[in-house]
């Protein structure tokens, strides 16, 4: 299909913030790079989380599983491999193991999936330290001349390439295929729609690109170990701030990740025992208030100034 | 000639019911049969086992010569089975040609872009909701949510078409409407499964009847005489709650 005008404006303006956001590291000040680095970092887990989980409305909390995958494959790999090589590794292992869970749990209820997704970052942690102590090794350190801002550009090109996959997809057989198994299943079933590979395939996409991610980090930990590696926060976080934005459209976790970190930040700082407490209340606010994120509250905005008149 | 359907002991328990007990018979190309019984008698489980809905407990079934027992629901659609359901589906989130999109893009023949799209319009028109495409399935009627619902399973020319009641729920004047839209699915020669209660309906649209009762087959032959056999008066009296 070709591009419409809306597509060519759209795309422009991608572009247009895309290459403001890469002047970021020469504009502001380090902190600013650091609150860029980590809202760069949920963009990318965020939006390929709603990729997935918005159409199949399957709740993964894997993020933190390929996440510390990702760290890990840098944290070895960097000794004997060039750190070019590492990313697409990483994305490779990282497809692997999302679709080793798919195969395992996409034809089971959304119960256990959820269930199994977050004991896979458990149960992975646990082996690596279990390897650890076999072995006598701590952690690892992760010592290259990686800078921040580098780490910064390497997540906003992720974030291009994460945008334009969920764009493609959106646009293809399977992105419909997905709207249609979101809608009701056995309509999905019995139009001709293999809804398990379907779904699988799409649960490439964040176990790709969260491996990818933590990838690029370790440089940042320096050192890591597993609880640091697979802290199962992130997955919660991920979806937190995925949920807050909205599934419904591409951009839309993006605009919860910006105020959640600003608001995470400044909790920590000031209460920083009290992040678990902001957590639980946002997760309630999504609930109760915003049950289709800020994407939802704008549709409702428009709609109702639409029939106002006022648009 | 041989069968495009055909059922041989086909059975399904649930637990300790047999909800569909040795089932057989067969589906001719071009031809409307009737699947008739009283509540309850296993009609619909028969459709979700032949749309691959429900595993089958034991017996088989073939479209065109090949076994599709086994298959899952999604490829015996792809083989070219496709049906409606008894509490109309639609997809929500969708406009009604998204919906009969689903059915051209998915189906037994498949089409992508602009050419399933046009698939979709002439499906629409066929069913008669020309220009209605853009509208939300909420804002619909409960007749023409059916009619969206058939048009998406024609979308994908499907060779054997499974209605679950379609004309259920009409009143009198839309029924009139859906007789006149199945009659015209007929004399395109498609080849259709018709769950009705509506007798008027059963004996203007359907060539042959097979008439179940607790599961079992207990008649099959023209509308007027199964509809005459005292064995089926019977069964749609109930004198089983002896
Ligand atoms: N999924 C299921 N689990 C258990 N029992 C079922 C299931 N589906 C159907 N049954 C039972 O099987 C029997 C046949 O049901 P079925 O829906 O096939 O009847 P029907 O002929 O379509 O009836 P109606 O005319 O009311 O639609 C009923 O006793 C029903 O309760
Ligand atoms: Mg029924």
């Amino acid at each position: 299909m070709r591009l419409t005008p809306t597509d060519w404006r759209n795309l422009a303006l991608s572009g247009m913030a895309l290459a403001f956001a890469a002047c970021l590291p020469w504009l502001f000040g380090s902190y600013a790079l650091s609150i860029g680095v980590t809202i760069a970092m949920y963009t990318v887990l965020a939006t390929s989380w709603a990729l997935f989980s918005g159409p199949t409305h399957y709740i993964s909390l894997a993020t933190a599983a390929f996440f510390g995958v990702g760290t890990y494959v840098t944290g070895i790999g960097i000794e004997h491999l060039p750190y070019w090589t590492l990313l697409p590794i990483a994305g490779v292992i990282g497809a692997v193991l999302a679709a080793l869970v798919g195969l395992a749990t996409l034809r089971l209820s959304g119960v256990y999936f959820v269930i199994f997704t977050l004991g896979l970052a458990e149960f992975i942690r646990q082996v690596i330290t279990w390897a650890q102590n076999v072995s006598g090794t701590k952690g690892i350190y992760v010592l290259t001349s990686i800078t921040e801002a580098h780490i910064y550009w390497q997540l906003l090109g992720l974030a291009a390439l994460v945008y334009l996959l969920g764009w493609a997809i959106g646009r293809s057989r399977l992105g419909f295929a997905l709207r249609i198994i979101g809608d009701d299943e056995q309509v999905a079933r019995h139009s001709g729609i293999h809804t398990a590979r379907a779904k699988i395939l799409l649960f490439l996409v964040p176990g790709s690109v969260a491996a990818i991610t933590g990838a690029i980090l370790a440089p940042r930990y320096v050192y890591i170990e597993p609880s640091l590696a697979f802290a199962p926060m992130l997955s919660f976080q991920v979806v937190i701030m995925a949920l807050l934005g909205g599934t419904g459209r591409l951009w839309g976790p993006l605009v919860g990740v910006i105020p959640f970190t600003f608001l995470w930040e400044g909790v920590s700082i000031t209460v920083p025992n009290q992040t678990t407490l902001l957590l639980g209340l946002s997760f309630l606010v999504i609930v109760y208030l915003l049950p289709k994120g800020f994407v939802g509250l704008f549709g409702t905005i428009r709609r109702r100034m639409g029939s106002e008149g006022l648009v | 000639m041989s069968a495009t359907l055909s059922l041989r002991g086909v059975t399904k328990r649930f637990g300790g019911l047999v909800a569909v007990n040795a089932m057989d018979f067969d589906v001719m190309e071009h031809e409307v049969l009737g699947l008739i019984g009283p509540n309850g008698s296993g009609k619909s489980t028969t459709l979700n086992l032949i749309s691959g809905a429900l595993p089958v407990t034991s017996g088989a079934i073939a479209l065109r010569g090949s076994p599709i027992t086994q298959l899952p629901a999604q490829d015996i659609a792809r083989r070219g089975i496709a049906r409606t359901f008894q509490l109309v589906r639609l997809l929500p989130s969708m406009n009604v040609l998204e919906n009969v999109m689903a059915g051209a893009v998915f189906g037994h023949r498949q089409r992508w872009g602009y050419e399933a799209e046009a698939v979709a319009q002439t499906m629409l028109e066929k069913v008669g909701l020309s220009g209605r495409g853009h509208m939300a399935v909420g804002q619909l009627t409960y007749i023409d949510t059916k009619r969206v619902e058939l048009a998406r399973v024609l979308a994908g020319e499907p060779r054997v078409v499974l209605l679950d009641e379609w004309l259920a729920g009409l009143n009198p004047t839309e029924m009139e409407v859906g007789v006149a839209l199945i009659r015209a699915l007929r004399d395109e020669g498609r080849t259709i499964i018709l769950v009705e209660h509506v007798m008027d309906a059963i004996r203007s649209l359907c060539d042959r009847c097979v008439v179940m009762a607790a599961g079992a087959k207990i008649a099959e032959g023209t509308p007027a005489d199964v509809l005459a056999d005292p064995e089926v008066i019977r069964a749609y009296l109930g004198d089983d709650d002896a």
